[in-house]
């Protein structure tokens, strides 16, 4: 049997491929390298904060109790900022996706994503300089009317700066995440079921009611929990905003803080345990928004597999 | 400059799934040779196994041999590169690359592999596979604009010049008019009756009265059904396949019975 | 031949039971002039008078709506009034925003010298004097832009590489393999990293590698990385799948190596949606502020080092002049510098997105056709 003449192969071509294909695949892999590094360097510097006697810890009674506020402040900024956002993101984008007219939707799109586009130290001396001095006679009048209310217990902070101002922040910084999120999910509404409702002789709302929002479900559920990952994580809002305290039911009252805050207010100046402590504070964070975010991306997941647009 | 093929025994896999089974064919040099057959036969599968590109897709493989001239496509130490610089294709969609410009969709094949070229050879390489596509006349005062603002019969016609330029031995045809209006199909045909003087044609086709009109020979490929493999059913010279079939089932399909 | 009576012109009775075309404008005139006089008795306010005009409308339309139309109208019109009022309510933070910068901020920036010079030496004395005597604010942004820009440089120099390559990864040799999904996976995940955690990472990593307490320009720009990462990986990921496979399949048919294919018909076929999508991913990260906070130290002075020393950039800038202001006594020329910086960065940010949009009309494939 004669030589395969096609076993030759013209210049290096073949170790290019092998090159390339291995340079991509450390790029991935570095990516996961690089998540796991974020998880261990967390671990290994806190755990001198963890492991050290409680007395030595910011408080004094140990990690935990310094921890359990702040975890608390956190959720309950997010909270609130999401009680906000949602409603007016989801209408936002219904009024994107089906009520404003075809030629301006994209360009109404493009001043909802400018409201992302804002850097978060700017959103935070917004809601200082601006947002705090203004909104703090309502709480006057909150405190004042519906003061028998635990979470509207006066005296109202007279500048403003409190938990509810640091929510009303978030909520316009995550107001976009979700609006463009559910925005993507109502455009993708298959328009047989949009026109099967209206053929019925539904309105619009009902139709929305019939068709969009049902189909959107999962995707704004999903929208509100990227969104909620956010606002836990958002640090210079609370920071500029917020003129901390110990953790308080009133929300109109100084008080209260969030675990990004806390670390960006303390840890340029600290040293020692107390580095220790806000790392361990950090990897708490971390914690929550990877759950928080993976809980979302599976239900992201999930609603692809089954979803009636493909 | 054409090379015969033959393939014994052939299977093709997706996974698990056998596509193909048991292929003997054996295609002359410069001729031109027709896979009909229903959506689903497997016919382009197979077409595609004959310069390797199935294992474009992830999990084909085959087994068997395909000789190329009597090198085995499929043997050991066998680059797939070389081959298809032997073995060039046309697909069903024409596809030239958008961001370069009809000159250099012509050279792709040349340039993508960082060949050194001089820019007179260059230019006679770029007229002589435009001459060879029957597209010079039409392109030659603008072939620095993009290959995507021609026609449809004129882009396809600029991938096959694309496929002769690398100067192969076998130009595979997968559907390469089901995209292509009546006169722009009738423009490629008359291009595969000139292409045979020089090359080994091999054309997919789900039109029986191209089959008829631009091959020698034509191999007819059916599926029992469902889930089984397509297999080669018949194959003999084009005039044998539509008037005197010795089988059934090619005699049903070609008379339009099913398919 | 029939004769055909002339139709008596009369009201539609396809219209019949419908508020006029009009109806809506009586309404909000109505409710602007009602809540006009509302707020003149509690003390007159514009963003009050909009809030109680658009109350009143509302129920106005909707009740006017429920006693013509009947409730299924009604409700119909009460939805497009609230989702109309929340677009309306969304806008507002961001005009306020917008406004707020822009007052605030054109007196910082057009102080001569605000863009070329750096805080090197300005102390709180000299506040107390500008503010006292009445002279120009001293101090500017210089050194604070000059780091911005090295540390976004530095982190993008880092970011695209990797970004850029995983995503080619993952769309041309993952073939959904485990390890594929498993970066998927975690690059979704790394999407949602809060930027203070990415900084303490980076802070922690460093702490670890070179010594405790190391706060550099570098570190920072790794920190941005970790946040930059997934964001190129994600935007090239949807720019390289929607080339058309075809042109791969084409250069392969050429007898194209496959990393030649990606490289010379690929990505240039991709490259406007990739480069709009790290111009997008740059504008993201340039604002962030945490992570440099808690990487990169503060600095009053120019430093033309990535790898050596604090480094101060705009955002960590604004930061710490509204939160301890140069002199603490006289906190104004501290927060007419901020707004200036915050104008700066805005006007920064802005750019890279109109930039973005830019590329990716300029280097789209010319469609020709």
């Amino acid at each position: 049997m004669t030589t395969n003449s096609l076993t030759t192969s013209q210049g290096a071509g073949r170790a290019g491929d092998k090159v390339f294909s291995g340079a991509t695949l450390a790029a991935g892999c570095l990516i996961l390298v690089v998540l796991f590094g974020v998880a261990l360097f967390l671990v290994v510097q806190a755990i001198p904060a963890l492991v050290a006697p409680p007395a030595d810890i910011q408080g004094g009674h140990g990690f935990f109790a310094y921890i359990w506020p702040i975890v608390l402040g956190t959720l309950i900024a997010a909270v609130i900022a999401l009680v906000i956002a949602t409603p007016i993101a989801i209408g936002v984008a219904l009024f994107i996706s089906h009520y404003a007219p075809r030629r301006l939707a994209s360009g109404l799109g493009y001043v909802v994503d400018l409201l992302a586009a804002i850097p978060s130290v700017v959103y935070g001396a917004w809601g200082a300089a601006f947002l705090a001095p203004q909104i703090s006679p309502a709480y006057g009048w909150l405190a004042s009317n519906l003061g028998w209310l635990p979470i509207f217990q006066g005296p109202a902070s007279a500048t403003g700066k409190t938990i509810l101002t640091a929510s009303i922040v978030l909520s316009v910084m995550v107001l976009p995440i979700i609006t463009s999120l559910s925005r993507e999910i109502f455009l993708q509404t298959p328009k047989l079921h949009e026109e099967a409702a209206l053929a019925l002789g539904a309105t619009r709302w009902e139709m929305i009611k019939m068709a969009v929002l049902p189909f959107g479900r999962p995707g704004i559920v999903s929208a509100i929990m990227l969104g909620l990952g956010r606002a836990l994580g958002e640090t210079m809002a609370v920071a500029l905003v917020l003129s901390s305290g110990v953790l308080t039911a009133s929300l109109i009252q100084s008080g209260n803080q969030t675990i990004a805050a806390e670390i960006a207010l303390n840890f340029p100046e600290a040293s020692g345990l107390k580095v220790s402590t806000l790392i361990a504070a950090g990897l708490v964070l971390f914690v929550i928004t990877l759950g928080v975010n993976m809980i979302a991306r599976w239900i992201i997941t999930k609603h692809k597999e089954f979803s009636g647009a493909n | 400059m054409s090379k015969r093929i033959d393939v014994k025994d052939l299977n093709v896999y997706y996974g698990s799934f056998l596509a193909v089974e048991g292929v003997n064919i054996n295609i002359e040099a410069k001729s031109v040779t027709a896979f009909i057959g229903p959506s689903g036969c497997g016919k382009s599968t197979f077409l595609r196994t004959l310069n390797r590109m199935h294992e474009v897709l992830p999990g084909a493989r085959v087994e068997g041999e395909v000789l190329l001239d009597g090198d085995n496509l499929y043997g050991p130490g066998v680059d797939p590169v070389t081959v298809r610089t032997q073995v060039g294709m046309v697909f069903q969609r024409p596809n030239p690359f958008p961001t370069m410009s009809i000159r250099d969709n012509v050279l792709a094949g040349v340039k993508l592999n960082n060949k050194k070229i001089s820019k007179g050879a260059a230019d006679a390489l770029v007229e002589k596979s435009l001459r060879g596509a029957n597209l010079w006349n039409e392109v030659k005062d603008r072939l620095e604009k993009p290959g995507s603002g021609l026609s449809g019969g004129q882009q396809q016609r600029l991938c096959i010049a694309r496929a002769i330029a690398v100067e192969p031995q076998v130009i595979l045809m997968d559907e390469p008019c089901s995209a292509l209006d009546p006169i722009s199909t009738l423009a490629v045909e008359d291009l595969i009756n000139e292409l045979k003087d020089e090359y080994t044609v091999v054309i997919v086709t789900h039109n029986m009265q191209q089959a008829a009109r631009v091959s020698d020979k034509t191999a007819f490929f059916n599926i029992a059904g469902t889930g089984k493999p397509g297999k080669l059913i018949e194959f003999a010279d084009t005039t044998t396949i539509f008037n005197n079939p010795s089988q059934k089932a090619t005699e049903d399909y070609v008379s339009g019975r099913f398919g | 031949m029939t004769v055909t009576a002339p139709v008596a012109r009369k009201r539609s009775a396809l219209t019949k039971g419908q508020l006029p075309a009009f109806a809506p404008y009586i309404v909000l005139a109505v409710a602007l002039v009602l809540g006009a006089a509302i707020l003149a008795l509690i003390g007159f306010n514009a963003f009050g008078w909009g809030l109680v005009s658009a109350i009143l409308f509302t129920i106005g339309l909707v009740g006017w709506s429920a006693a013509v139309e009947g409730g299924r109208k009604a409700s119909d019109k009460l939805a497009t009034c609230l989702i109309v009022g929340s677009f309306l309510v969304a806008l507002l933070p961001l005009v306020s925003v917008i406004w707020t910068v822009l007052v605030n901020g054109i007196p910082g920036i057009i102080t001569p010298g605000f863009l070329t010079t750096s805080m090197n030496g300005v102390t709180g004395a000299f506040d107390n004097k500008s503010v006292e005597e009445g002279t120009k604010v001293l101090g500017g942004v210089y050194h604070a832009l000059l780091g911005t820009v090295q540390i976004t440089l530095l982190a993008t120099v880092i970011s695209v590489p990797v970004g850029l390559l995983t995503a080619i990864y993952l769309v041309e040799y993952g073939n959904d393999r485990v390890l594929a999904r498993a970066i998927t996976f975690f690059v979704d995940v790394m999407t949602g990293i809060p930027s203070i955690v990415a900084g303490l990472f980076a802070a922690a990593f460093f702490f670890v590698v070179v010594g405790p307490g190391t706060k550099t320009g570098a570190v920072a720009a790794v920190a941005l990385s970790v946040l930059m990462i997934p964001v190129v990986v994600r935007s090239s990921e949807e720019m390289l799948k929607i080339v058309p496979n075809e042109l791969r399949e084409a250069a392969y048919a050429l007898g194209v190596r496959k990393w030649r294919a990606i490289l010379k018909v690929v990505i240039p076929t991709a490259i406007s949606g990739i480069a709009s999508g790290v111009t997008l991913a740059i504008a993201r990260v340039i604002g962030e502020t945490a992570p440099i906070l808690v990487t990169a130290g503060f600095a009053t002075s120019i430093n033309n080092n990535v790898f050596g020393g604090w480094m101060a950039s705009l955002p960590t800038f604004i930061y710490t002049q509204i939160l301890n202001p140069t002199s603490p006594s006289n906190p104004d020329p501290s927060s007419q510098r901020a707004w200036g910086a915050a104008l700066v960065l805005i006007i920064l940010v802005m750019l890279l997105n109109l930039g973005a949009r830019l590329i990716a009309r300029i280097f789209a494939p010319k469609a020709g056709r």
